[in-house]
């Protein structure tokens, strides 16, 4: 019994053992002097367990009571958060080394904010869902104060702390309401105690729980934190997070939505297509007057989030599908766009500033094509990767009869396409200026040159999205029935 | 006789109490600190509430996870805001301002 469960939640122990141990060790012996390896072994270890469930996992398995699920669709979700998590620190290490940031805690604590990620998004409990939360947030505040020595960082982390400390709370509490008025707090009891009659209180509980989902996923009305600590963050953690901790918020928020209040969709479907709305129309209009690109990033992140939910908002194993396409094909604009901002730097200091792409393309013609795949792509302009995720979840919603939110999300990205194609005319027909120099590492340019390919040639008859298709109408299949 | 609603009342009262405490709080830090963990307790005071209405443990035992997180969260707040005011030389909310938003 308890050797079967252990045996499900293998990746898990194994990555925390992991963490702890190579914490140790490296507290121990040459402290620093190991960063550079415990980034290269992280990421392989990220990628070893990768692969391990993406070869291992078959059919549904839950463990310690129900609490913990172990399907399809939780398998989807870690192989992309631990995939992009690999790339991202990869990315981070030559950065930081050349600003002397690099910690052997920053891997460490990357590592133990998977291993939340993956507790949340195989949560199947409430108690699960928080401890995974948490575990995630608190070394996202860490790390999102990295640069202890700057007076913008250590801002970042404590406004990160702040509201991500209240979202908790918000989520707590409808923990506890949902508690109390479906008796139990998994799952699989909660969508039981809907079946007869819905109490008030279990509907307080779950706009509560949405409202600290909302914070989490950085859905509008909920984004304050979003652009500060982005802005604030070194450029690696921003990157991370736009990639991991974004798919594991948006994989449990589908997972509540539908493992727990799967038969009540009328009444958070409302919920989630207003925060889908406002997330799009604010990204879209919000990004127009940025000038530094970590900030604009930000504001494009609550967009794509808007964007995701709509897929949500459908109710079906169709919008459930579509999300995690659109979270996969987000992933990996994002991974591209940030290897190019990684490399954006001028005599040796990083700059964020858009007007420093002026005239790119005469410095570094490469980079400024790849450049503009990303932004044609972030867009959603046809036949970039970008415009296929759009197109998944507009169908979905479509289908859903929320006609009315397929449209605004059409209008939404046209706002949005301006700030994108703005970036492009600087970098191509920008005034003959002294801009930002271009000086990839070896693997900002892999990164950059590869999720290019990916980006702009996804559409080709053979590739077919790269099979991507088929496994997330599996991964849906499970969640939805 | 106090029943489950008087609990439920005093434990939204000190929650909205909370979240008032981090939006209106124009003072210091440790005060938003405060407001959180107060949230946290209110969350507990709901939880052990329902926990014995139901005759149920598992609320309780939640209790015990939110309490341990609390810590951890309030170790690790501590130490970001002992990093910002070696940057700032202040804990005033007023000062966290180098970013606009």
């Amino acid at each position: 019994m308890i050797s079967a469960d252990i045996q499900t939640v293998l990746p898990e122990i194994l990555l925390s053992l992991y963490a702890m141990g190579a914490l140790m060790a490296a507290v121990y012996t040459i402290k620093d002097g190991a960063a550079a390896l415990l980034t290269w072994v992280t990421a392989g270890v990220f990628v070893l367990l990768a692969v391990w469930i993406g070869i291992n996992g078959d059919g549904t398995t839950t463990a310690f009571g129900g609490m913990f699920v172990e399907d399809a669709f939780a398998r989807f979700a870690k192989i992309i958060i631990l995939l992009s998590a690999a790339i991202v620190l990869l990315m981070s290490e030559g950065y930081m080394a050349r600003r002397n940031l690099l910690r052997f805690e920053y891997p460490l604590l990357v590592a133990l904010a998977v291993v939340g990620m993956m507790v949340m998004v195989s949560a199947g409990d409430l108690m699960a869902l928080y401890m995974g939360l948490e575990l995630q947030s608190l070394s996202l505040y860490v790390v999102a104060s990295l640069r202890r020595d700057s007076a913008k960082s250590t801002e970042a982390g404590l406004k990160y702390f702040v509201l991500g400390a209240l979202s908790s709370g918000l989520l707590l509490y409808g923990a506890s309401l949902t508690y109390g008025f479906a008796g139990t707090t998994l799952f699989s009891g909660i969508i039981d105690a809907l079946q007869d009659d819905v109490s008030l209180g279990l509907l307080f509980g779950l706009v509560f729980l949405l409202a600290g989902f909302a914070f989490k996923v950085s859905a509008a009305p909920f984004h304050m934190w979003t652009p500060d600590v982005y802005e604030g963050s070194p450029t690696p953690v921003t990157a991370f997070f736009a990639t991991a901790p974004k798919v594991a918020a948006m994989a449990l928020f589908a997972r509540v939505v539908h493992d727990a209040f799967g038969g009540i969709v009328g009444e958070w479907q409302q919920i989630v297509a207003f925060l889908a709305v406002v997330s799009m129309f604010l990204g879209a209009i919000a990004a127009i007057g940025q000038r530094d690109i970590k900030r604009l990033m930000a504001y494009s992140s609550i967009a794509h989030m808007g964007f995701a939910l709509m897929g949500l908002a459908a109710g079906t194993a169709l919008g459930v599908q579509a999300m995690l396409i659109y979270m996969a094909i987000y992933v990996t604009m994002n991974i591209g766009t940030f290897a190019l901002i990684l490399s954006m730097e001028k005599d040796g200091r990083p700059v964020t500033d858009i007007q420093a792409l002026q005239s790119y393309s005469k410095r570094d013609p490469l980079m400024a094509l790849v450049m503009l795949v990303m932004m044609f792509s972030l867009a959603g302009v046809p036949p970039m990767l970008g415009f296929f995720g759009k197109f998944y979840v507009l169908r979905a919603a479509y289908d859903a009869g929320l006609g009315w939110l397929a449209v605004a999300g059409v209008i939404a990205s046209v706002i949005g396409a301006f700030y994108y194609l703005r970036i492009v005319y600087y970098v191509y027909f920008g005034a003959d200026q002294d801009g930002t120099d271009s000086r990839p590492t070896p693997v900002l340019w892999t990164a950059a040159v590869i999720t290019g390919l990916i980006v702009a040639l996804a559409w080709l008859p053979g590739v077919n999205l790269f099979g991507i298709e088929p496994v997330a109408a599996a991964a849906a299949e499970t969640l939805v029935n | 006789m106090i029943g489950l609603e008087h609990y439920l009342t005093v434990a939204a009262a000190l929650f909205v109490i909370g979240i008032f405490g981090l939006f209106l709080n124009r003072k210091n830090v440790i005060i938003l600190l405060m407001s959180i963990e107060l949230m946290l307790l209110a969350v507990n005071i709901n939880f052990v509430a329902f926990s014995s209405f139901l005759g149920d443990l598992v609320g309780q035992v939640f209790t015990l996870f939110v309490l341990t997180v609390a810590a951890a969260e309030a170790a690790i707040g501590l130490a970001i805001l002992v990093c910002f005011f070696r940057n700032r030389g202040s804990i005033d909310v007023e000062d966290v301002n180098v970013m606009k938003g």
